[in-house]
């Protein structure tokens, strides 16, 4: 089990060191010079030059600058936007919190909507499972952006029941985090729902009814459990999905956020920042995935041995 | 978002029984395509002919669609818009498949240690969530259409590659191909007669479901404004750009939207089925 365990965080560290370096050389090897951007329209003499070069280390050899880039981010210093003047560190830390909320809620809404949308359908006649099933393509396949200018423009534009942008307090919430959830929710639901069905055909569950189990006591109690787990191994995909969309949500809706950010600095072609934001999720992405991972042994003992 | 999750789990239709949208499916993508190739046999309007007494009006017999903020036709910008979501989200498929399948036959056929390196690089690739790897592409190029297609490309080739890789892997190990190497074929024609053919047929079907994928994120990174740039009529820029009159137009971004979105659907059900005939299912 440890054994496993260690290896699941070793290859997680592994991606994240090689993505750090991928990172390094990518800004590195790009188009353009790291102090000409800095010199910008401002005076350009081979004094200023040099000293730019020398505050961020560019005179010293490739390898050294590698292992300080190193360093530094294991210390979370991102180094400074280019276009704002700040250390990156600090636009990301004022602004991940509206994200991260964001998240959180979409999630808490995302296995609601799945777990529901499963239960209501699972084992019913053709008409409600042919809605739902036609409901969940229609939000899985719409893009995200268009189910959040929809739901703005009924609830908010119509029936004024939540405000338009911004980010003040609970209500502006429910809107943005739905439009994450809607469509990761029936993706989910359809996973969660096979799960069931499959459940429902084991002999446990043959053997429970029969004791007068009633369906919807076995459905909660036995059944959702089984369901569960093969969404438990989509975790990973999901977060992604989520970090992702996340980004555009926050767009529509006019939400403060790491998205907002990073869309801006790729306007700006603040590098720095884009990366620190890139970087940011994919850390999260790897750690979310890992622990998935090891919820999943946690959960099925037969995958303990590997 | 992402359609092609779902394939094992998501296969609802019962075996024998054909989803009654199929046809329909067919049919909006037959004229989607045709709005690709020939606009003008669909509308006679100029996507880009502004008429700002005529801004903002509600759909109806002579505007389908409605009017935008400028007065231009948002049912003729839908039908040109077509162009450029097919082109960039066929040309970013095409990419993408293709180098995830070279990389994947690559790390499936190739000596255990090219087989590490390649999967370790699309493991740390696949890390990334994809909407923020196409950000930071654009980020060192310039927004725009070719660097949009290269980002989505970008950002679906792991997926791809790992697929084929996993592929390939199950045909090497397959009885037809273990019988061939006692007969002493050599390898590279090996892989040429068997391997190759048999990881490659599916790559069509997925590619179709995958479409839909990039045709979406590209739409989406064309709202945030990474694409083609206003006034093209691209589906995700229009969004974006009447987004700010939907207190009193609703139609000029939900309708562009929702031609997107049907489309989509139309890709995906249609490629589930083909993928479902594939695997012999009926």
């Amino acid at each position: 089990m440890w054994r496993a365990v260690l290896r699941r965080l070793g290859s997680g560290a592994v991606v994240l060191w090689a993505a750090a370096t991928a990172a390094y050389l990518a800004l590195h090897l790009a188009p353009g010079d790291t102090v000409d951007t800095l010199v910008g329209d401002g005076p350009d003499t081979p004094q200023i030059r040099a000293q730019i070069a020398a505050d961020l280390g560019l005179d010293r050899p490739a390898v050294v600058q590698y292992v300080a880039y190193l360093w530094r981010l294991l210390h979370g210093d991102f180094g400074r936007s280019y276009v704002l003047q700040r250390p990156v560190a600090d636009i990301i830390a004022s602004q991940v919190w509206p994200t991260v909320k964001l998240t959180l809620v979409a999630s808490a809404f995302t296995v609601l909507i799945a777990v529901g949308l499963a239960l209501v359908s699972t084992g019913r006649g053709r008409w409600v499972r042919g809605l739902v099933s036609a409901l969940e393509l229609s939000v899985v396949s719409a893009p995200g952006f268009l189910i959040g200018v929809l739901l703005l423009s009924v609830f908010s534009f119509r029936l004024g029941w939540f405000p338009v942008s911004g980010d003040r307090d609970a209500s502006a919430l429910v809107l943005p985090a739905l439009s994450l959830a809607l469509p990761l929710g029936g993706l989910l639901s359809q996973v969660i729902r096979e799960g069931l069905e499959r459940a429902l055909d084991e002999p446990f569950a043959v053997t429970a009814r029969s004791r007068g189990l009633t369906r919807q006591a076995l459905l909660w109690r036995h059944a959702l459990r089984h369901a569960l787990l093969p969404a438990v191994t989509l975790a990973g995909t999901l977060i992604g999905f989520l970090l992702s969309a996340a980004v555009v949500v926050e767009r529509v809706f006019g939400r403060p956020g790491l998205g907002q950010v990073a869309t801006d600095a790729v306007g700006a072609k603040d590098i720095p920042v884009v990366l620190a934001v890139v970087m940011l999720s994919a850390a999260i992405y790897v750690a979310l995935s890992t622990v998935a991972d090891l919820a999943y042994l946690l959960i099925d003992p037969r995958l303990r041995k590997g | 978002m992402d359609v092609t999750l779902p394939v094992p789990a998501a296969a609802p239709a019962r075996p024998g029984r054909l989803p009654a949208g199929l046809p329909i499916a067919g049919l909006f993508l037959a004229l989607v395509a045709v709005a690709a190739v020939a606009p003008g046999l669909l509308t006679h309007t100029d996507p880009l002919a502004a008429d700002p007494m005529a801004a903002l009006q509600a759909p109806s017999a002579a505007h389908w669609f409605g009017t935008d903020q400028l007065g231009r036709d948002v049912f003729t910008r839908t039908v040109y818009g077509a162009r450029y979501s097919l082109f960039i989200g066929l040309t970013a498929t095409l990419l993408s498949v293709l180098a995830g399948g070279v990389l994947g036959l690559l790390a499936g056929l190739a000596p255990r240690a090219v087989d590490e390196a390649i999967s370790r690089a699309l493991d740390v690739l696949s890390s990334f969530p994809e909407v923020l790897l196409a950000l930071l592409f654009i980020a060192f190029t310039e927004p725009g259409t070719p660097s949009l297609i290269l980002a989505i490309a970008l950002a679906f080739a792991p997926r791809y590659g790992r697929i084929v890789r996993a592929q390939t892997l199950l045909v090497r190990r397959a009885g037809y191909v273990e019988q061939a190497v006692t007969f002493g074929l050599s390898r590279t024609r090996l892989a040429w007669r068997h391997i190759v053919p048999n990881v490659l047929g599916p790559l069509p079907i997925l590619a179709t479901i995958g479409l839909g994928t990039a045709i979406v994120n590209a739409s989406a990174l064309s709202f945030l404004g990474m694409g083609p740039q206003p006034p093209s009529p691209e589906w995700g820029a229009m969004l974006s750009e009447s987004r700010n009159y939907l207190r009193v137009a609703w139609w000029s971004a939900i309708l562009p939207g929702a031609t997107l979105t049907v489309t989509v659907i139309a890709l995906t059900a249609v490629g589930r089925r083909l993928q479902a005939r594939f695997e012999g299912r009926r």
